[in-house]
C-alpha cells in the first residue's frame, strides 16, 4: 500500500514515460503512421520515383503496376511521386498553421490567466469567442479568395482559427495552476507574472499543449485538403492531395484509383495523428484513461 | 436570470457589430472595381462613374457601412452586381436548398450517433464499444468531400440509385429529397462520429454519479437506470453539441455543395467571390455569421435555463 502511494506521488521519470509510450497501442500505431508520411515528405526533397511534374500523356490513367506503384493521372504523372510531394505540402501548411496558433494563442492565454478577471482577460476571451463564432471554412474561403489562392494564404486562413483554440486551452490550464502553492512560493520569492508564466506555468502546461497540437495538426490537414480541393490552396504544379482529388473527380468512373489513393493518404495521416494524440493524452495523464474506461 | 440574459444579449449584439465590421473591411480591400467588372474593359469613363454613383460606390466608407447595415435591418440586402436582382431574392431561393440539407443531415447525424453512443457507453470496453469507437475514429478522419466522391462512385455511377449532382427544385419533393440524400450522408458522417463520442462520454460521466448508484441500490435494473436517469442527464451536453452542429451544417456545406453542384448558400458565396459580386458575398456571409451566432446564443441561454448552476457561475 505505502509502496503504491509512494509510486503514485513520485514524479514520472523520462524513461518511464518512454515505457508508457511503447505500451500505448494508440501511440505506437499513430506515431508509426505519422512517421511514414513525415519520412515520405522528407525523402521527396531528395528523391521521388519520377519527377512529380513530368507529363507522359501516352501513359495517362494507367492502373497500379511495377513501374507506377500507384498508377498515373490524367497527364500521365506518377501518382506515387505526387503523393510524396503532396505530403510535403499538407504537412508544411498544417504545421505552420498550428505553429501560428501556438505562437500567438499561448501567450494570449497565459496573459489572460495571469491577469484573470481584468479588462485584458475580458477582451482576449471575447475576441476568442468572436473568432469561434465565424464559420471557419467559409471565412477561410473568403480570405483565400480575397487575398488570392496559394499556400501562404491557406496557412493564414487555417492559422487564424487555431489562435483561439490555444488561447482558451492555455488560459484554462494556467488558471488551475495559479492557485497552486508552488506558484504562491514563486510570487513570495518576488517573481513577476511574466516570469512566473514563462518559468513555472508554461512548462507545466506543455503536455496539454502537445496533445492539442497533434489534434489541430490533423484538423489542419483536413482543412488544407478542403481548400486545395476548391482550388484555393497550393497552386499547380505543386501537388496537393486536395487538388489531386479535385482533378480526379470527373475521372472517377474511368480511373477510380486516381480518386481513391489521395483520399486514403489524407485519411491515414489524419487517423495517425489522432491516434497519436489519444495515445499522448493517456501517457501524460493516466488518470484520464482510467476515468474514460 | 434577467441579468444573465441581458449580459448574453449585450455580448450577442456586440459580436454582431464586430463581425459586420470585420466582414465589411475584409471586402473593402478586395482588388478590382465592381463597376468595371460589370461593364467590362471597354466601358466609357462617364458610364463607369454613373454606375458607381448608382451603386453608391462613390460615397465614403463609413456611409456605405451604415447604409449596408440599415438596409439589412430592413431586409434590403442590396442588388447583385452580376444577376441584377435583389440579393434577398437570391438568398430566398438558395435557402430552399441549404436549410433542408442542414436539417436532413442533422437528422441523420442524430439517428446514427444516439444509438451508437448509447450502445458504446452501456457496453463499455466490450467488442461493440471498441468497434463503435474505431468507426468514429475513421469517421472524423475522412474528408467529407472525398466521402462524397466515393458515394457518387458507388450509388450514382455504379448502382445508379441517385443522380451525381444538381438540384431539380421542390416541384417534385421526392426528387428533391433524393438529390439531397447523398450530400446529407456525406455531411452527416463526420458530425455523427463526433456526436457519438460526445454521447458516449457524457453517458459514462453520468453513469459514475452517486444518484445512479442510488437508483441501482433501490432495485432498478441497469437498463432502467440508463434510460430513466442517466440518459436524461447526459442529454444536456449532447444537445449543446447538436445545436452547434446545426449552425456548422448551415454554413459548412460550402464544399459539399460544390461537389454535388447544389445551388445552396455556400455555392452562392463561392460564385460571388469568383465573379467579384461583392455585395452578394458580404450579405450572405453576414447572414450565415448571424445564423451561427444566433444559434450559439440560443444554445447557451437554453443551457443556462436547464442547468441553474451555470447561471450563478457567470
Amino acid at each position: 500500500m505505502t509502496v503504491e502511494i509512494a509510486k503514485s506521488i513520485a514524479p514520472e521519470k523520462p524513461d518511464s514515460l518512454w515505457r508508457a509510450a511503447l505500451h500505448s497501442r494508440s501511440f505506437v500505431i499513430g506515431a508509426s503512421i505519422t512517421a511514414v508520411f513525415v519520412l515520405a515528405a522528407l525523402i521527396s526533397f531528395a528523391w521521388t520515383p519520377y519527377n512529380y511534374a513530368a507529363q507522359d500523356i501516352p501513359n495517362k490513367l494507367k492502373g497500379m503496376s511495377a513501374a507506377h506503384w500507384f498508377g498515373t493521372d490524367h497527364f500521365g504523372r506518377d501518382v506515387f511521386s505526387m503523393i510524396m510531394v503532396g505530403a510535403r505540402t499538407s504537412i508544411a501548411v498544417a504545421l505552420v498553421a498550428v505553429g501560428m496558433g501556438v505562437v500567438f494563442g499561448t501567450p494570449l492565454g497565459l496573459a489572460a490567466a495571469a491577469r484573470r478577471g481584468t479588462l485584458l482577460d475580458e477582451i482576449i476571451m471575447r475576441a476568442n469567442d468572436l473568432v469561434f463564432a465565424f464559420p471557419a471554412l467559409l471565412i477561410a474561403v473568403l480570405i483565400t479568395a480575397v487575398f488570392g489562392p496559394g499556400a501562404i494564404n491557406a496557412i493564414i486562413a487555417i492559422g487564424i482559427f487555431n489562435i483561439p483554440v490555444f488561447a482558451r486551452l492555455s488560459r484554462a490550464a494556467a488558471l488551475s495552476l495559479w492557485t497552486r502553492d508552488f506558484i504562491l512560493a514563486a510570487r513570495v520569492a518576488g517573481k513577476g507574472p511574466v516570469r512566473i508564466s514563462v518559468e513555472h506555468i508554461l512548462p507545466n502546461i506543455l503536455n496539454t499543449l502537445v496533445v492539442q497540437v497533434t489534434i489541430q495538426f490533423s484538423l489542419g490537414i483536413l482543412a488544407e485538403a478542403a481548400l486545395a480541393y476548391v482550388g484555393l490552396g497550393a497552386q499547380p504544379p505543386i501537388p496537393s492531395w486536395g487538388k489531386m482529388l479535385a482533378d480526379a473527380q470527373t475521372l472517377i468512373s474511368l480511373a477510380p484509383h486516381v480518386a481513391i489513393i489521395p483520399g486514403l493518404a489524407i485519411v491515414l495521416t489524419v487517423l495517425g495523428l489522432n491516434l497519436m494524440g489519444d495515445g499522448l493524452r493517456d501517457i501524460f495523464d493516466p488518470r484520464s484513461r482510467r476515468s474514460r474506461q | 436570470m434577467p441579468a444573465y440574459l441581458l449580459g448574453r444579449l449585450a455580448s450577442l449584439i456586440l459580436s454582431l457589430i464586430v463581425a459586420s465590421i470585420v466582414i465589411f473591411l475584409v471586402l473593402e480591400v478586395v482588388p478590382g472595381d465592381p463597376a468595371q467588372f460589370m461593364l467590362g474593359l471597354n466601358a466609357q469613363p462617364d458610364t463607369l462613374a454613373a454606375l458607381r454613383e448608382q451603386l453608391g460606390l462613390d460615397q465614403p466608407m463609413l456611409i456605405r457601412y451604415v447604409n449596408w447595415i440599415v438596409g439589412m435591418l430592413h431586409g434590403d440586402f442590396g442588388t447583385s452586381y452580376t444577376y441584377r436582382v435583389p440579393v434577398s431574392e437570391l438568398i430566398n431561393a438558395r435557402l430552399g436548398v441549404s436549410v433542408p440539407l442542414a436539417i436532413i443531415s442533422l437528422a441523420l447525424t442524430v439517428i446514427i450517433a444516439f444509438p451508437a453512443g448509447i450502445i458504446a457507453a452501456a457496453r463499455r470496453n466490450s467488442k461493440t464499444d471498441v468497434a463503435v469507437m474505431g468507426a468514429t475514429q475513421l469517421g472524423v478522419a475522412i474528408p467529407n468531400f472525398w466521402f462524397a466522391m466515393l458515394l457518387v462512385l458507388v450509388f450514382a455511377v455504379m448502382l445508379r440509385w441517385f443522380s451525381a449532382g444538381g438540384f431539380p427544385g421542390w416541384n417534385n419533393p421526392w426528387l428533391a429529397v433524393r438529390a439531397l440524400t447523398l450530400p446529407a450522408i456525406a455531411l452527416a458522417l463526420p458530425q455523427a462520429s463526433i456526436l457519438a463520442r460526445v454521447m458516449r462520454s457524457a453517458l459514462l460521466d453520468t453513469l459514475s454519479e452517486d444518484y445512479i448508484r442510488s437508483a441501482r441500490a433501490k432495485g432498478l435494473t441497469s437498463r432502467q437506470t440508463l434510460w430513466r436517469h442517466a440518459l436524461r442527464n447526459a442529454l444536456i451536453p449532447v444537445l449543446t453539441i447538436v445545436g452547434l452542429q446545426f449552425s456548422f451544417l448551415l454554413a459548412g456545406a460550402i464544399i459539399i455543395e460544390n461537389v454535388f453542384f447544389l445551388p445552396g448558400l455556400g455555392r452562392l458565396v463561392f460564385q460571388g467571390i469568383t465573379q467579384r459580386d461583392l455585395i452578394v458575398v458580404k450579405s450572405v456571409v453576414m447572414l450565415l455569421v448571424f445564423a451561427v451566432i444566433l444559434v450559439n446564443f440560443v444554445v447557451d441561454v437554453s443551457y443556462a435555463f436547464v442547468d441553474p448552476r451555470l447561471r450563478r457561475q457567470r
